[in-house]
């Protein structure tokens, strides 16, 4: 699948439709807000922290399954860089890493296809260079832009709104939106569902990634009351965190947030992707997240149509697991071309 | 499959433990054992095969001990025992923490064997099993270290006599043997016949740890070696662990035996999920209460009721869940759903689904079910109600059955509606709700939102049918132990008898039963006089029947709100019936003087005044505990009424006696039937008056007349009786243990020994033990 999507681009096919998210599926319209439904919500912090804790004992993935798996993780991998001293020249190093995450000969070994990451994900300013390696390394990969004044996003509302949009009219793809916390710490849903409406308008045909900070909403209960929120007014996406706060992805935010979408898809039918992003850097980490997705989502949801990693230093440790694979030894980081 | 067919389909694969090094060690012994007898493994006897339930392979060909391997064994114990007691906390603090070193070091040794032999998957005997069998032994070492100085006036019971299930052949090996040890007894131990391999393992580490010899045990083989060791003479102490048929007859061969048990039986847990629950952990929490060992766990939440509300959307949440469990080799660290343990066991679990999944609706896992070994699906039955047999007999397999409900009152009907008592989960994000169902449920364990959860710290036994006793603990001692104190033979008293020539008053004086707090004629009509020394007829009192005896316990029923009462008003009305004893002390004085022709009638007036303000006292002082357990939440360990005690009071002492049973009884919540003092009885009964004047709710405590021997018998085998004590001057020790097996209520008897009613012996923490139920509440909490 993703051998053929890199062929297409390659021959220069419109960059809006191909492997973006959801597309093989409709894309999540939104729904009126249900406050029966927000209010009810539930989760027990204790019997999420058990689930997760023994979920790495209940799920082994050894030998070539491990590196299947890992393969697969490196293509739902927003590769990232999100810092002030960006520059172009970074950001193109970046990109090409993106494009040819894992050295040939592995992959030769492994006896697969290349693959590519899920996307880039940069900030505003770095769209157009990002778009423009990419199209110059003739890989059709989405361009994600963060957005609305990431990270606080504490800027005036006029202006998060129109940095949506532009963003995709610099060529994003996808957009990863930062939710006001503040409504849902007091608990204004309404305002919520209002500015998630707002940003998911303003994207247009960018589909939409709804952070919802989650190190910073106080309790499991309001991370599952915010994702549903965020997906009753439309994310194409709900995401953990910035990873500019202190805590960010954990196995638990993660638990509430897919059983989330999972009660969302029963009742609407539309399937909502998910995006940890923070804080997971092992290949270990990874397969944990997969095992999770695979055993609370189901196998749909192992694509990265509907599955993301935010992370920056992933990759590094997911190539030399998969070059210990393929040699029997242990790897070095030097070995491995920096991105 | 290659890396790109995997990466296309993302399938888990095979992830499966190595069992090279357990099969090694089993290769090492031949793969035959003999017996652990006095620190050495004895020739291989006549053997049968442990076979790995997983694939019917024999293991092993293990010995089946004989008679005569079980009193070797006994004899090694009891020569041991003396020695081991007379060390100090700390020297056996040092071999319990070896031990548990030593399992830790050896973990995954045992946990492969365990998983063998067992069919367990290697997930849980690697992270749930062994880990809390090493927690065992240190928990008890740290008793062991303390016991000098924290349980200064108990000892050691001496040898005992161990029978353990298949279940959890190592956990339950350390759960009996640990404490045993730390107290300064010394065991024999029988593992299951499916699941010996690890207790044989565990042998080898009481070498490695320098245990003296004789101190542990260990014998194998079926039922018979089992009923060798219930039948020993030489034992003090029966503990078992398995099904509540096996649990009665032991019951029934170790009356009068003046053995000690305890039991720790089946269990049919509910498990309630209310409307606001965390519907998905609730869901998950299921496969933690029933798919966990294949729900091979006599406190498996196997029973789930469910808010009607909210039933069918938690049925399709959890049928999804049970499509994603993985049934297959219990060594693949994938697997949810390993081999239950023996052909007959599953041909069981089979036969019961068949015969009773036709009154519900059948779901089972489409999980594929392996070609070779004893595999059954994951299997809920939707639709039932309590008259169901599913809903009423333990399964013992991975069978879930489910009921609805409607309100919290109806939820705890549903719930109590089970001759068992061992455990029970509530699910609701309520803390008010919660807290008010659990101390409700027929059970000496409580979940809230969670389930299965186990600590050395925190009591774990049941109530009702489900046994009795605790292992773990602070209250898991009182079964390894007993106060310091000589035992005297009590002397029989007879009644004085008619005189040849009566002096008899004029006017009649016939004492009737105290019932319900009313006075009631004996349902027979016959009645018994009452003589002094010097032949005067001091009155009559009625002579109790088995219906007497059923009113007795149908009036104790009814006060059944005597229990939700607060300690402090027990305390209030404990002081004013010692107020208005007080005010007519002389007149019981001489009563009992007369009946006694004695002078001591004074002293015991003061003694009885005295007594029930110590139960008045303690009314809301015996306290319970929060237990250090390892996780963020709180045990509690709540002091609970038995329910209904009936008892035989002592004969020497008939005011004190009877106060002294009554006063910690009714103090902890419990409504009793007592029998008064056989040849003394007026004192029982003129006691009814200062009862009736004392604002105590009618039916709390009821008085009967009679025959200990006759009444011994109906009392004890009454099936709606939570327990029965007695301290009788008639030894009818016997007939209560035997009777008692019928609802195998508690039984707290004297085997025909002495007490001193006016000394320490006479009061205290060992009369609450006896009217308390150590229930373990677990509140996991976090925001």
């Amino acid at each position: 699948m993703q051998s053929e999507q890199t062929s297409a681009r390659a021959s220069g096919v419109d960059r809006d439709i191909a492997q973006l998210p959801q597309v093989a599926h409709s894309r999540n319209p939104g729904m009126d807000l249900d406050m029966n439904w927000v209010r009810a919500v539930q989760a027990n912090t204790s019997a999420i922290e058990r689930r997760c804790a023994s979920l790495p004992g209940r799920r082994s993935v050894k030998k070539d399954h491990q590196a299947a798996w890992l393969l697969k993780a490196i293509t739902m991998i927003d590769l990232t860089t999100l810092a002030g001293d960006d520059t172009p020249g970074r950001v193109r190093r970046l990109c090409a890493k993106a494009a040819h995450p894992v050295r040939p000969e592995i992959m030769t070994a492994l006896g697969v296809d290349e693959i590519t990451t899920g996307a880039v994900c940069v900030y505003h300013d770095m769209i157009a260079t990002a778009v423009d390696t990419l199209d110059h390394l003739g890989v059709n990969l989405p361009v994600a832009a963060v957005s609305t004044g990431f990270p606080a996003g504490l800027s005036p509302y006029h202006l998060r709104v129109e940095e949506i949009r532009e963003s995709a009219r610099a060529g994003a793809s996808e957009i990863d939106i930062v939710i006001s916390r503040r409504h849902v710490l007091t608990g204004n849903w309404q305002a919520l569902y209002d500015e998630m409406r707002d940003f998911r308008e303003a994207c247009g045909d960018a589909h939409v990634k709804a952070i919802l900070a989650t190190g910073e909403l106080g309790s499991l209960r309001n991370v599952a009351r915010a994702s549903l929120v965020c997906m009753m007014a439309g994310a194409d996406f709900i995401k953990t965190s910035t990873g500019k706060e202190s805590v960010n992805a954990t196995l638990p935010v993660s638990l509430v947030m897919i059983r989330a979408i999972r009660d969302y898809y029963e009742a609407t039918g539309y399937r909502v992707g998910y995006k940890p992003a923070g804080g997971i850097s092992k290949a270990k980490d990874a397969i944990t997240y997969l095992a999770l997705i695979k055993e609370e989502l189901g196998d749909d949801w192992l694509t990265p149509d509907l599955f993301r990693f935010g992370a920056s230093s992933l990759l590094g440790d997911i190539e030399r697991q998969l070059e210990h694979h393929v040699t029997g030894h242990y790897s070095a980081t030097y070995r491995h071309p920096m991105g | 499959m290659t890396v790109k067919e995997i990466f296309d389909t993302m399938d888990y694969g095979l992830a499966p433990e190595s069992a090279k090094e357990a099969l090694g060690w089993i290769a090492e012994r031949n793969g035959q054992f003999g017996l652990y007898i006095g620190g050495r493994m004895s020739a291989v006897g006549d053997t049968f095969d442990t076979k790995n339930p997983a694939n019917g392979e024999v293991l092993a060909q293990v010995t089946q001990a004989t008679p005569d391997d079980v009193d070797a064994a006994v004899t090694a114990a009891r020569k041991a025992q003396r020695k081991w007691a007379a060390l100090s906390g700390h020297e056996r603090a040092k071999y319990l923490y070896a031990l548990a070193r030593l399992v830790q070091k050896h973990s995954r040794l045992f946990a492969v064997l365990e998983t063998l032999d067992n069919g367990k998957p290697i997930r849980e005997s690697r992270d749930i099993d062994i880990p809390l069998v090493a927690r065992h032994f240190y928990y008890h070492a740290g008793m062991a270290q303390l016991q000098d100085a924290e349980l200064p006036d108990r000892e050691a019971l001496g040898v005992c006599g161990q029978i353990i299930p298949w279940n959890f052949p190592l956990l339950m090996l350390s759960w009996k043997i640990a404490p045993a040890i730390a107290m300064g007894n010394t065991v024999v131990l029988k593992p299951a016949e499916y699941t010996s391999l690890t207790a044989l393992l565990f042998a080898q580490i009481c070498d490695e740890a320098g245990l003296p010899k004789g101190v542990v045990n260990i014998v194998t083989g079926d039922g018979r070696v089992g009923e060798a060791i219930v039948t020993h003479e030489d034992i003090d102490k029966i503990a078992f662990t398995g099904s509540t048929e096996v649990g009665r007859v032991i019951r029934r061969e170790t009356a009068g035996s003046g053995k000690s048990l305890t039991l720790e039986l089946g269990g049919k847990s509910p498990y309630i999920v209310f409307d606001d629950a965390d519907l998905d952990s609730a869901v998950e929490g299921l496969v933690d209460a029933i798919w966990f060992n294949q729900g091979q766990v006599c406190c498996a939440g196997s029973r789930l009721i469910v808010q009607e509300g909210i039933a069918d959307r938690f049925y399709t949440k959890l049928k999804a869940r049970m499509d994603k469990l993985r049934m297959g080799d219990p060594l693949d660290k994938s697997i949810d759903v390993g081999a239950v343990v023996d052909p007959v066991q599953h041909a069981q679990i089979t036969k019961l689904v068949e015969a009773g999944a036709g009154d519900g609706e059948l779901y089972q896992a489409p999980c594929p079910i392996p070609d070779t070994g004893c595999f059954y699906p994951p299997t809920l039955i939707t639709g039932l109600s309590s008259a169901s047999m599913l809903m009423q007999e333990e399964i013992f397999g991975p069978v879930l059955v489910a009921t609805t409900f409607r309100t919290p009152s109806e939820a705890v009907e549903i719930a109590n509606n089970t001759r068992y008592g061992l455990a029970a989960t509530v699910w609701s994000e309520n803390v008010n709700l919660t807290l008010d169902i659990a101390p409700k449920l027929a059970a000496g364990v409580v979940w809230v939102n969670g389930t299965n959860m186990f600590d050395a710290a925190a009591g774990f036994g049941g109530v009702r049918e489900s046994g009795f006793g605790r292992e773990g603990g602070w209250e898991g001692l009182q079964a390894y132990t007993k106060p310091r104190a000589k035992a005297q033979s009590l002397k029989p008293i007879a009644a004085f008898a008619a005189p040849k020539e009566a002096t008899v008053d004029a006017l009649d004086r016939t004492a009737k039963f105290y019932v319900g707090g009313k006075q009631a004629r004996p349902d027979g009509g016959y009645s018994q006089a009452v003589w002094s020394k010097q032949g005067a007829l001091l009155g009559h009192v009625g002579v109790a029947n088995r219906k007497d005896i059923r009113n007795a316990v149908e009036a104790a029923h009814t006060a059944n709100g005597w229990s939700k009462t607060t300690g402090h008003l027990r305390a209030q009305i404990l002081y004013y019936i010692g107020e208005n004893l007080s005010a007519r002390a002389d007149e019981f004085a001489a009563r009992i003087d007369a009946m006694m022709g004695g002078r001591n009638g004074a002293k015991e007036v003061n003694a009885a005044v005295s007594r029930l303000f110590t139960y008045a006292a303690w009314s809301d002082k015996y306290d319970g505990a929060a237990k250090p357990v390892p996780m963020r939440g709180v045990a509690l360990a709540m002091n609970e009424p038995v329910g209904v005690i009936g008892g035989f009071c002592p004969d020497d002492a008939p005011l004190l006696g009877l106060v002294s049973l009554m006063a910690p009884a009714i103090a902890m919540g419990n409504r009793v039937v007592l029998a008064a003092s056989e040849p003394f009885p007026l004192a029982a009964t003129d006691f009814y008056q200062v009862l009736d004047t004392s604002d105590l709710p009618a039916g709390v405590v009821n008085i009967v007349t009679g025959s200990h021997a006759e009444l011994a018998s109906p009392l004890a085998g009454h099936l709606g009786v939570d327990a029965v004590w007695t301290l009788s001057g008639a030894d009818i020790s016997a007939i209560v243990e035997t009777e008692s097996a019928g609802n195998l209520k508690r039984s707290w008897v004297n085997n025909a020994t002495a007490r001193d009613w006016f000394g320490a012996a006479g009061e205290g923490r060992e009369f609450l033990v006896h009217a308390t139920e150590v229930k373990t509440i677990w509140v996991p909490y976090g925001e």
